[in-house]
Formats: structure tokens, sequence, C-alpha cells
């Protein structure tokens, strides 16, 4: 803890980059699988197919598909991106295909009945009310997200990993606890915020 | 606004999963303005038969011709918009408010603003509850019967010629059934909306309809006005179903019409 309190603006800085790098990958991969969870839910018979894929690339050993991408993309930021972008499907699909598929049929039933496109269905209708679950998603997502980010530091990309493979190569454990206590207290806070933006949508 | 008729010819659905068609050559001709109730058991394709006018269900054979136009020829978002429906599960959309269920026919038509909020008042008198209080609460705040009542108004906001109805009182119970059962009736009479009906509720079927098509295993038994089937059951099937020479019955259903129609 000695480093923490010696070094606030160090620890806070890589803190805000740590949090930069996941919520910049969380957004686009957000925007991956939202339709990749959509047309799961549209296709029933396809849907294990592909939350299958997924969930068998979420269990690749993390490091091992670090080495690959710093192979292909070289070191710095972006093998890690990619990293946390490709983990995070597995998640966000699978709570997309949840609370889609989850909306009540006599609902969509009666949208369509009413008269409503498919789009207008999905986006008035079945989109609002998965809410909660969408952002359930998001938020394990998130905490996954922040620990796995960690290991943009042995790739020379940015954020609290920096610190901990710097205590690593140092011999500084004071460093490695640091990164990893502030890395769990930025998890636990981005959890609790978006816990609460799940409550206030759900209806 | 004159009601529409709806012709079925030689209307066939299959399902992938059922060994006999679902629905199996009806044929079959409502008149603008006539109440006809679809009646059988479960399984007999009544509600199947409803779902292909507004082409919820598409037909393997056969067409529908609402006001003598072929549905498969139009686009199906469009046909529903002009068309009510409204189902036994109801399906209010939770994350809207009552008005907004109601009104979300109007609003896709792309009526304004002002004319919903005003449709949307009478339209909830018209169904026996007072705006002012049920306009802007959620469906998670009604009660059963409310939901079917804001449901039936849902299906008739955008006065439409042509109204269809999946066992719309089905999970009420009998004294709110009953009093739905006379606002229909009433509300079917003054907007004179060609009204397809479905329920497995003899009672209910004596009760509303112009005419009864009694339904079995995807065909039509026999379709004649409440009173012709009573005297007159062409199967042995309807003579059963509807207690047909049975003089308390007969009386029975008959007071159940009146207590509708009564002032």
């Amino acid at each position: 803890m000695n480093y923490l309190i010696s070094h606030p603006l160090r620890v806070a800085a890589l803190a805000g980059a740590h949090l930069e790098l996941v919520a910049v990958a969380l957004a686009v991969a957000s925007i991956v699988a939202l339709p990749i969870g959509i047309l799961a839910a549209r296709h029933p018979r396809v849907a294990p197919w592909i939350l299958g894929t997924l969930g068998a690339i979420y269990t690749i050993p993390s490091l091992a598909l670090l080495a690959v991408l710093v192979e292909w993309l070289g070191l710095g930021f972006a093998p890690i991106f990619v990293a946390l972008v490709v983990y995070a499907q597995f998640m966000l699909a699978r709570n997309v295909f949840a609370g889609v598929t989850g909306v009540d049929r006599a609902q969509v039933d009666a949208a369509r009945g009413a008269g409503m496109s498919p789009a207008q269905v999905l986006w008035r209708i079945e989109l609002p009310q998965a809410m909660p679950v969408l952002i359930g998603g998001v938020r394990i997502a998130a905490v996954a997200m922040i620990a796995i980010a960690t290991l943009g530091g042995y790739v020379g990309g940015v954020g609290l990993g920096v610190l901990i493979f710097n205590g690593l190569t140092l011999h500084q454990p004071q460093m490695i606890v640091a990164g990893s206590v502030a890395a769990s207290l930025l998890a636990i806070a981005v959890d609790a915020g978006l816990r609460a933006a799940e409550r206030r949508a759900a209806v | 606004m004159n009601p529409a008729s709806i012709r079925f010819d030689n209307v066939t659905v299959r399902y992938p999963a059922m060994d006999r068609n679902a629905v199996d050559g009806v044929s079959l001709a409502i008149a603008g303005g006539e109440l006809v109730v679809l009646l059988g058991p479960s399984g007999c394709g009544k509600s199947t038969l409803l779902r292909t006018v507004n082409r919820l269900v598409p037909v393997d054979a056969g067409r529908i011709l609402v006001d003598e136009s072929d549905v498969g020829e139009l686009d199906p978002v469009e046909l529903r918009r002009r068309i009510g429906y409204a189902i036994q599960a109801v399906g209010l959309f939770a994350n809207m408010s009552v008005a907004q269920n109601v009104g979300v026919v109007p609003s896709l038509l792309g009526w304004k603003r002002r004319e919903i909020a005003a449709r949307v008042d009478e339209l909830l008198e018209l169904v026996g509850l007072d705006p002012a209080i049920y306009r802007d609460r959620r469906p998670s705040a009604l009660s059963g019967g409310e939901a079917q009542r804001i449901g039936v108004a849902r299906a008739i906001a955008a006065r439409p010629r042509a109204l269809l109805m999946d066992e719309p009182f089905g999970a009420v119970d009998v004294v709110v059934r009953t009093a739905l059962q006379r606002e229909l009736v009433r509300i079917v009479s003054e907007l004179r909306t060609t009204t397809l009906f479905v329920t497995h509720d003899v009672e209910e079927a004596f009760r509303l309809a112009d005419r009864i098509v009694v339904m079995r295993d995807g065909r039509v038994e026999q379709a004649a006005a409440p009173f012709e089937l009573f005297d007159d059951p062409a199967t042995e099937y309807v003579r059963r179903l509807v207690h047909a020479g049975d003089d308390v019955y007969r009386r029975y259903f008959a007071r159940g019409r009146e207590l509708l129609r009564a002032p």
C-alpha cells in the first residue's frame, strides 16, 4: 500500500488510462455484440452454434491469445484492445440473446399484430424491455475486462498492468500490490455503478 | 365508415410438427358488420384461421380476401394497422404507459399528437376507465380486467374496419367477463366493425355471435346463426357441443344473449 500512498497521482493516471482502455473496448465490443446477439435470438437453430463458438473463444487462456495477437499486431495498445473486444463478445452477445428472447411473447405478438415493422418491434418493444439484461451483460463484461486489461502491461500497453509488470521486473512488491488493489477498486466501483443503472432500467 | 367484408377461400395451413393440416380447406364469407364467433376446442385451428387474416400466420393454400382484395398481395405491416387485434394474454407493452399502449396504432399511422391524446381519452371512457386515473398508469399496475379493457381499446383505437379477437376475455373472472362482453356488443354495434371472435366457450359464443362457426380438426363443422345451430345441428359433434335438444340450455343461452343486450 505504501506505493499507493506515495505515488497517488501516478496510480490515478494509470487507473484513468486503464478505465479509458476498458471503456473504449467495451463500446466497440457492444457495437459488435448487439447484432450478433440479435442474430442468435432471431435464429434459434443456429443460436447454440453462435454462442458456443463465442464461449469456446472465451476459454482460450488470455496470455496465449495475447501472444498470438502480439505476433500479428505488434506490441502496444492494439493487442490488448483486440483481446478485450474478443473476450467480451461471449458475455455481451449471450445477454443480448437472453434479453431479447426473454421478452414476453404475447407482447411481441401484440406488437406485430398492431402493425409494427420487425425493426419497430425490436427497437420499441424488445430492446427497451431487454435493457436490464443488456446492462447486466455490460457490467459482467466490464468487470472481467478490467481484470484482463492488466495484462496490457505485459505487452507494452497502458493501464494498471504497467505497475504490476514493472513491479515484477523490479522486484517491487508494493508496486504489484498498488496496481492490483487499484484494479480491484476500479472493478468494484464500475460494478456498483452499472448495478444502479440496471435497477433504473427495470420496468 | 363502412365495415370490411372478409372471405376465406379454401384456406389451408400446415404446421411442420403436426400430422394433419392445422386449417384444412376452410371457405367462409363474412359480411361487413357481422360478429362471427369461431368456436371449438383447443387445437381445432380457430386461432390459426383468425391469424391468417392479418397475416401473422402464412397460408399454404387458398387465399383470404378483405374487401375483395387478397391479403397475400398487401403489405403485412400496412394490413395489420388497418385491422384491430386483441389476444387472451393481452400483451400490453410493459415499457409504455396505458395511453401509449392505446395510442400505438394511431401513432404508427402518423396521427398528430393531439388527435392521439383525444382519441385515447375517448377510448378509455368507452371501455369504462377514467382517463384521468388510468392514462399514465403502467400495465403492471392494472388488474386483469382493466388490462383486458385496455387491450380492447388498443385494438379499436385507429377505427379499424375489421377486428380480430382471440379469446380476449379468457383470463378474467365471470363477473368481469360479462361486463366486458356487454361492452363489446355495445362497441361493435356502435362502430359497426366486422368482428371475428375466437373462443372455446359455448356460452360465450351464444351470447356474442351473429353467427357461430364450429370448427374441429381444422375444418368447419357448421356455420350458422346461434339458434339455427342449436335447433338444427349439422353433425353429431355440433349437437353434443351445444347440447342441442336440451331446453334448459336453450333458455340459458337465450337468457345470456338478453343479459348482454338489456339496457
